[in-house]
């Protein structure tokens, strides 16, 4: 009889959105979507929308926002439903995540990890005829690094010592210039960096942080959950998403009339998500900003192995900054890194660090101290950010197979930046700057005003109303351009450049389709 | 030179005043230590892998396999992995949008929470509903979310266990929080009585604070007690009068060490109280793969379930889980392998019995062995850890030794404790960190070093403390006061 009643009480739980409120049997409130019909956001509740944190309710992010919970309806609704809709599948084109669309690892990075998730492989004879001596080598390496072999157990605050080595020695030889692992902090993802240095930095609302804009809406987000002010800068569209100094001085400037204290300056490069790959010229003059005006340099340099033009080449601002002469004394400098995006694309791995220089040491007390409340990052990750800061090079045995899989990556990324960047531009009253870099294409949309007038009639913004519109007509995913930020008065939709490219003809003419039908519909 | 645009004193102020002793002064200086060559026994952490104890097999082989899916295709892939351990690969990478190195939905792949939907309802005896499961980077992130969603100001408070787990003083701390203690009675072997904890929401009110929250840990960390059916009745029954919430971290659910009292959900409870209790009391409950016999804390696995929520707070919770992205997806499997491990029948489940027995029955006669080796001492008392990892021996400190303490710029059981790391290398945390009450002095330690090297270590610290106490005994002018 118990059972029958938990069965009863389990369809109960799990029913359609408008059920009411629990009965007997079921003895707690039902799921958010039938206690959303139910009378229990009474204020005497202790957490509910009107007691909770208010810097909660400030943070915004549309990368995961309302744009997407409508394509997992209607990915649903195809599900149990096939035809309903005119089109085949939904294609997520709202998030860098490579390998949710088909992307495939790069085989050596796996093959080491896998052996060090189950060392025990090492000891088996039959181990060598499935992973290659190179990736078994180097998992030795990675586990003599680490204390008993533990790959179960918390490591450093900071992250394994030998892996921070590797890394700083992989960034010794990019940059030119020696890296201390003691500067290092391994982390799960780079976003959680991010994080900690919004929450160390960040006193009050007086306290700003100069972002892009348009932005990628992790530091929006943060900013507003650490209660801080984010002070814009735009970036200029009509110059290729160019960075302007005068820009900066600028807002800075209007910022401190405002009594506003600002503290660091953010620069995503290569951009997002405007994919714009600074020169050298423009981050000279960044970091003499950011010296001069006593302003921590926040560098966001999670997609540099992203860079599809031949003019342009990734720089670290560390490496710009230590070629001018400026060290720890002269400039505060924090260096994010991830191993989600490149050629590696391991969003699911949470893999990445912040290289943090100029800083005295009761400040990285403090980062050290903020970092060994979470312990450690996942030990998996960590091994992930040593192997992407140190693959394999020539003459190693994986390395032609290893150089194949990411140049096939690269170039093919590069392809399809330049196919959906024309097919932007072939649109009627669209124009796209081109990808440099990043994963991801930023069209303006130079929409008609009846649309603007249908969007606001619907109480949605104008660059929303289109990307909804593109999504029930196309299944086609992409954020709209207000989540990242843009001049006023202006509209962008951000669409990755990551479907495989055999679906990248097919979008294009989906695309084309419902934009002609869109203009047709609104034109003036 | 100008000034840094980041000094200590332009730090956030909430940052400076966390503390976490886990991996503080104690832990640096045993660090020190290590690097000038000096042997070190680190009890600081529970991190069991870190000394000695082996990871279970069938997990790592499966999420080994996940990590490299191109195996599969390979006909030997059956040389190096038993049957169950491919098939169940499969089932997780279905479970993926493309494998281990996708985002996964912010919450967590649908069907691990499914899975651990399952596990609680097995478990309790209640429906669990996925949608209110949450995976996270380890259990503290979970903690952590939920205090800062909690947390407007100052004026909130959260009740704390004391001695309690400083991630939730320091995740107060940091959030800018009251934390408001409620202490357990030592005397009690750490039993929580409910008229204190009424008391210290009392005291909390008339100093203008809102209690907010209530944090219990069961099994109880550094204490090691569990909660009797009763407690947790009285628990819950307190937080319906009150209004908290009730953050009930159950991460050492799997680690009990006594049959009197075996580990009960604060969930269950709170359903078989029924209504209008069971529909009112808001919960949330922690869960992880770190701790239990599993101990695979460098995977960072945990998970947190929400009762009682209303769903506007719960799309809040979800919006600011979405702006980490997603938490990792190998931890997920971890967390699914834990709920769901190997059945009766299944090729690996003989040897996965095996070794998850051999780690749990090992824990509970170091359990014994520990506390035990304490009583033995001189001037200690240690209450029996029954449950947990951690042992948490009370030292009644002499007057000199206190003030020698105090000369010396030191709290006294941190002064202790670093006499014992200079002299023995065993790196403990001084329960200062934890919480204590005035004037009683404990330290923390784990029940982790292996069992043949435990009779050496209690030997090692008995030696130390015998001669402590009997260097700061002083019978000439001490006072009977």
């Amino acid at each position: 009889m118990r059972r029958f009643a938990a069965d009863r009480a389990k369809r109960l739980l799990f029913r359609s959105l408008f059920s009411s409120a629990a009965t007997p049997s079921a003895p707690f409130s039902s799921s958010p979507a039938a206690a959303a019909a139910a009378a229990i956001d009474s204020a005497a509740r202790s957490v509910t929308v009107d007691t909770i944190n208010p810097k909660v309710l400030k943070c915004e992010y549309v990368v995961r926002g309302e744009i997407v919970s409508h394509a997992q309806r209607l990915q649903l609704e195809l599900q149990t439903k096939p035809g309903c809709h005119p089109f085949e599948e939904i294609l997520y084109c709202n998030i860098g995540n490579p390998q949710s669309l088909g992307q495939q690892p790069v085989t050596f990075f796996r093959e080491v990890l896998a052996l060090c998730d189950h060392p025990s492989l090492l000891d088996q004879s039959e181990t060598h005829a499935l992973f290659s001596a190179d990736a078994v080598e180097r998992a030795w390496k990675i586990l003599d690094a680490i204390p008993g072999r533990a790959t179960g157990a918390y490591s450093h605050s900071q992250g394994i010592k030998g892996l921070r080595d590797a890394i700083a020695a992989g960034i010794a030889e990019r940059d030119g210039f020696p890296a201390n692992p003691d500067d290092i902090f391994l982390t799960d993802g780079a976003s959680p960096a991010v994080h900690t240095m919004m929450q160390l930095l960040i006193r009050s609302e007086k306290d700003g942080i100069l972002c892009p804009i348009p932005q990628y809406p992790l530091y929006s987000a943060s900013i507003a959950l650490h209660g801080g002010s984010l002070v814009p800068y735009y970036l200029d569209e009509s110059t290729g998403w160019g960075l302007e100094i005068s820009e900066l001085k600028k807002q800075l400037e209007d910022a401190r009339s405002k009594g506003i204290t600002v503290r660091a300056l953010v620069v995503i490069n290569p951009g997002n998500p405007t994919g714009q790959v600074l020169a050298e010229e423009n981050q000279k003059d960044i970091v003499d900003f950011c010296k001069n005006e006593g302003l921590v340099l926040l560098a966001d340099e999670v997609y540099q192995e992203n860079i599809y033009v031949e003019d342009k080449k990734f720089n670290s601002f560390k490496k710009i900054a230590r070629s001018m002469g400026y060290d720890d004394a002269h400039l505060s400098l924090v260096s994010f890194q991830s191993v989600s995006k490149g050629y590696y694309g391991e969003c699911g791995k949470r893999g990445g660090y912040m290289e943090v220089t100029g800083f005295n040491a009761e400040v990285r007390e403090q980062i050290y101290k903020v970092a060994s409340v979470n312990l450690c990052s996942n030990i998996s990750g960590q091994i992930l950010a040593s192997l992407v800061m140190n693959p394999p090079k020539v003459g190693d045995e994986s390395y032609e197979s290893f150089d194949a899989e990411k140049s096939g990556i690269l170039s093919s990324l590069a392809r399809r930046a330049k196919a959906l960047e024309d097919a932007f531009n072939s649109l009627e009253g669209v124009t796209c700057n081109k990808a440099e870099g990043a994963m991801y294409l930023f069209p303006r949309l130079h929409l008609p005003s009846k649309a603007i007038e249908a969007a606001k009639a619907v109480d949605a913004v104008p660059d929303a109303f289109y990307a909804r519109r593109l999504l029930d007509a196309t299944g086609i995913v992409v954020v709209p351009g207000s989540g990242f930020g843009q001049v006023p008065g202006t509209w962008h939709i951000r669409c990755t450049i990551l479907p495989q490219e055999d679906k990248i003809p097919d979008i294009i003419s989906r695309l084309g389709a419902f934009h002609e039908s869109f203009m047709e519909e609104f034109c003036d | 030179m100008s000034p840094k645009p980041l000094d200590y004193e332009s730090l956030n102020e909430n940052v400076k005043k966390v503390a976490y002793a886990v991996r503080g002064e104690l832990y640096l200086r045993a660090s020190e230590l290590q690097k000038e060559g000096k042997k070190i026994i680190f009890t600081n952490v529970g991190n069991p892998h870190a000394l000695g104890q082996k990871p279970l097999t069938f997990p790592r082989q499966v999420v080994a396999l996940c990590q490299a899916p191109f195996l599969l295709d390979d006909p030997n892939v059956g040389l190096l992995f038993p049957a169950d351990v491919i098939a169940r690969a499969k089932h997780y990478l279905s479970l993926t949008s493309g494998g281990l190195g996708a985002y996964s939905d912010s919450r967590g792949l649908p069907g691990i929470r499914k899975e651990i939907a399952e596990f609680i309802e097995r478990r309790d005896g209640y429906p669990s509903d996925p949608e209110l499961i949450y995976l996270t980077d380890g259990a503290s992130k979970g903690v952590m979310q939920i205090l800062n969603t909690i947390i407007r100001n100052e004026k909130d408070g959260i009740l704390v266990p004391v001695p309690q787990y400083p991630l939730y003083s320091a995740a107060i701390s940091l959030y800018g929080g009251s934390l408001v203690p409620y202490y357990l009675d030592e005397e009690a072997n750490w039993g929580l009585d409910i008229n204190h904890t009424r008391q210290s929401v009392a005291e909390a009110r008339l100093k203008g604070i809102t209690v907010r929250a209530m944090v219990i840990i069961n099994p109880g960390n550094p204490t090691g007690q569990c909660l009797s059916e009763a407690n947790l009745r009285e628990v819950l029954k307190f937080c319906y009068q009150e209004n908290l919430v009730l953050l009930a971290d159950e991460v050492y659910q799997q680690n009990i060490y006594q049959d009197e009292r075996p580990f009960i959900s604060a969930r269950k409870i709170l359903a078989d109280i029924g209504l209008p209790i069971s529909k009112e009391v808001q919960l949330v409950s922690f869960h992880t793969v770190s701790k239990g016999y599993w101990g695979e804390c460098g995977q960072r696995g945990g998970y947190f379930e929400m009762t009682n929520l209303p769903a506007k707070s719960v799309d809040e919770i979800y919006k600011v889980a979405s702006v980490s992205l997603s938490p990792n997806v190998p931890g997920q499997i971890f967390l699914g392998l834990m709920v769901n491990p190997p059945k009766p029948g299944d090729i690996s489940y003989l040897k996965f019995v095996a070794e998850s027995k051999a780690i749990l029955e090992s824990l509970r006669k170091r359990a014994h062995i520990m506390t035990d080796g304490f009583n033995s001492c001189r001037n200690v008392v240690c209450n029996f850890t029954e449950g947990a990892m951690y042992s948490f021996p009370q030292i009644r400190l002499p007057p000199k030794a206190i003030e020698t303490a105090q000369r010396a710029g030191k709290a006294p059981d941190v002064f202790y404790c670093l006499k014992l790391l200079e002299a023995t290398g065993i790196s403990t945390v001084p329960g200062s960190g934890f919480g204590q009450k005035e004037g009683v002095f404990h330290l923390r330690t784990t029940i982790l070093p292996s069992e043949e090297d435990m009779p050496s270590i209690m030997s090692s610290f008995k030696k130390f403390n015998d001669e402590f106490m009997e260097q700061y005994e002083d019978y000439r002018g001490y006072s009977r006061m």
